[in-house]
């Protein structure tokens, strides 16, 4: 039977308690302080930051990353199939963003759900073979889409400038804008709270249910009513539109956008972070997303420690490093699937268990 | 046997799949609260038949009619808003949702809320229409006593709860006609009576039309008011059950007939002895 999550003296009298986002008042109360606690990073105590520039970074990073990854979660997890072609959504964007700003002068806030919107129209025409092929047919198709975008990039100059990029401008509202990491952490900030909480709303209510149930058992949701057709591709558009917001956050954040970068591999570590994450869970994507962020970024410190040591004088140690890192980030991706097949998501609820047992561990 | 209503009927229809004939020119109707069976040996085309009437196949021939309605080339989601409920004979639960989300689904086309408004959940009215249908589905739940695994995942229950899940999705779809690819498949006893005193309660009490696939025969002739016997994808016999029990056709193709002495019913498990002490071998 089920693990039962819910501690005891926890007991809900009417259905709206037992809908609940989170399962108890607890774990709300936790999210709520986290959040409140991530607002807090930016903020200069008497001209000195607490938190480095860096670490800023990394978090606007997780964010921007972090919604790309739930869409393609949504897609990959929640419907059950794949797309090779997310981070080409991701680019796609990021220029549309800019370029709405640059062509039509709309202010940076609201280019960046239309962005999402044009994004969502490419994912479901992209998506419509998704409606007669599956499985490695449909991963190839989106394979396709994606060199079809790359494609696109580097020849449409008038949507993407070509080979010498875009800009994009800094985020601006109402005639107040944004300068700097420190105030754009917080429009990240935003969007990671609202996209995440879309999704989770989503997915506990009809339409997400019925992706989960194409996923599950597509035979038997078409007898039950659901059009299978329509839910194939509202998950590729909806997909779409995470990737198009995460792409245009991006954007906004460089200010400036490559058409370099938004090629296969980046949609290979979108995969690794919704598998390494969980598929199948909200979660999971942001944690995935965290993981592949800070991966590089321990190996580097990892390495940077190995190097002050006597082995740092070792030619063929110090040669190798480089290679040392990426490899060891591939092993470390490798050795996750094998131990934690289920993600980081399901660990996660391990753990919870356990400690709720504590310290009778049955 | 209640009013007979035409409320679905099956006009003439064959299915070929490319020479293979799996069903040729089967007809029959099914009154407004009736519990019909269809029977037959293994490869009868009792399956295809349920597969035409919920969409699963195109017969190549002939017509399904519900409620006056030509809906022989409609598409299977299209039919569960018309009032098709089905169960299928290999479980096809969707395993990684909870109980309470896979009868859920069953409301799918009774819901309003799309994915705009249930991202929005508290503001578009989206959590006011799931309270009212989670209502509603619990009103199932309890019915087919599967309160206390409600929140577990469908995919981790044992085979007899699941076939009972299956069957509170169906019936979340509130059809009028609910076809039931053998129910009672792989069952034990108990689990047996309990699932053929549902069917009774919702076709009696819940008024939902029942056309059943069933190999038991103790079951089927028990609780179905007519049954229809197919063999090689014709109709060879319809009509009450002690009619067709009687029927030498049926007893030929399906049932068997007592050449000898009758064999003892065994109760409790050991190889059932002929009158004479002889063994009779299971077939």
């Amino acid at each position: 039977m089920a693990l039962s999550l819910v501690p005891c003296g926890q007991f809900k009298t009417t259905y709206a308690s037992d809908t609940t986002l989170f399962a108890t008042p607890l774990s709300r109360n936790l999210v709520i302080a986290g959040v409140i606690l991530l607002a807090l990073v930016p903020l200069k105590i008497g001209g000195l930051a607490p938190v480095s520039d860096y670490v800023i970074a990394l978090l606007i990073q997780i964010g921007y990353l972090g919604i790309a990854a739930l869409g393609l979660n949504i897609l990959v997890g929640f419907t059950g199939q794949i797309s090779l072609g997310h981070s080409a959504f991701f680019g796609f964007g990021a220029f549309a963003s800019a370029w709405l700003g640059n062509t039509f002068g709309i202010p940076v806030f609201f280019t960046i759900p239309l962005a999402g919107i044009l994004t969502t129209a490419v994912g479901m025409i992209v998506g419509i073979p998704a409606a007669r092929i599956k499985g490695l047919y449909l991963a190839i198709a989106t394979l396709a889409s994606q060199f079809i975008l790359q494609d696109f990039f580097a020849r449409a100059v008038w949507f993407t400038g070509g080979s010498s990029g875009s800009i994009a401008e800094p985020f601006s509202l109402f005639g107040l804008t944004l300068a700097g990491d420190r105030q754009y952490f917080y429009v990240v900030l935003a969007y990671v709270v609202i996209m995440y909480l879309f999704a989770s709303n989503m997915l506990r209510t009809r339409d997400g249910r019925a992706l989960v149930a194409v996923r599950d058992h597509y035979l038997s949701a078409e007898v039950i009513g659901i059009n299978l057709t329509k839910y194939r591709i509202l998950s590729f558009g909806i997909s779409s539109f995470y990737a198009g917001v995460g792409g245009a956050l991006f954007a906004h954040y460089l200010q400036y956008v490559s058409i370099e970068g938004f090629d296969i591999l980046l949609s290979i570590q979108f995969l690794a972070m919704i598998i390494i994450g969980g598929l199948g869970s909200v979660m999971g994507s942001l944690l995935g997303t965290i993981f592949m962020v800070l991966l590089p970024e321990v190996m580097e410190a990892l390495i940077g420690a190995l190097q002050s040591t006597s082995w740092g004088n070792v030619p063929a140690v110090t040669d190798g490093l480089a290679y040392l890192k990426e490899a060891a980030i591939g092993l470390a991706i490798v050795l996750f699937l094998i131990f934690e097949p289920d993600g980081l998501a399901h660990r996660w609820r391990l753990i919870k268990v356990y400690w709720k047992l504590y310290p009778f561990s049955f | 046997m209640p009013d007979v209503v035409p409320l679905l009927k099956v006009v003439d229809v064959s299915l070929s799949f490319r020479g293979v004939r799996a069903l040729s020119n089967v007809s029959f109707g099914v009154g407004t609260g009736e519990l019909v069976s269809i029977i037959g040996p293994n490869g009868a085309g009792k399956t295809s038949m349920l597969n035409c009437i919920s969409g699963r196949y195109t017969p190549s021939e002939g017509a399904i009619v519900l409620q006056g309605r030509d809906i022989t080339r409609l598409k299977p989601n299209a039919r569960a808003a018309l009032g098709i409920g089905r169960t299928f004979q290999n479980l096809a639960l969707f395993n990684h949702m909870s109980v309470l989300d896979n009868v859920m689904v069953g409301r799918h086309h009774l819901l309003k809320n799309s994915f705009l408004s249930g991202a929005l959940y508290w503001l578009g009215g989206a959590q006011k229409e799931e309270l009212k249908h989670r209502r509603e589905v619990e009103e199932i739940i309890d019915f087919l006593e599967i309160t206390h695994i409600r929140k577990a995942p469908a995919g981790t229950l044992p085979y007899g709860l699941r076939k009972r899940v299956e069957l509170a999705r169906a019936v979340a779809i509130k059809p009028s006609v609910l076809l039931l690819d053998e129910p009672m498949a792989g069952m034990n006893l108990e689990e047996k009576e309990d699932m053929a005193r549902y069917i009774i309660d919702l076709n009696e009490e819940w008024g939902m039309t029942v056309i059943m696939i069933e190999h038991d025969m103790g079951v089927v002739m028990d609780i179905s008011h007519r049954v229809m016997v197919l063999d090689f994808g014709s109709k060879i016999a319809e009509g009450t059950p002690d009619d067709v029990m009687a029927n030498a056709a049926v007893k030929r193709a399906y049932l068997g007939e007592d050449e000898e002495a009758p064999a003892v019913a065994s109760t409790d498990g050991e190889i059932a002895v002929g009158d004479a002490g002889n063994v009779v071998s299971w077939q």
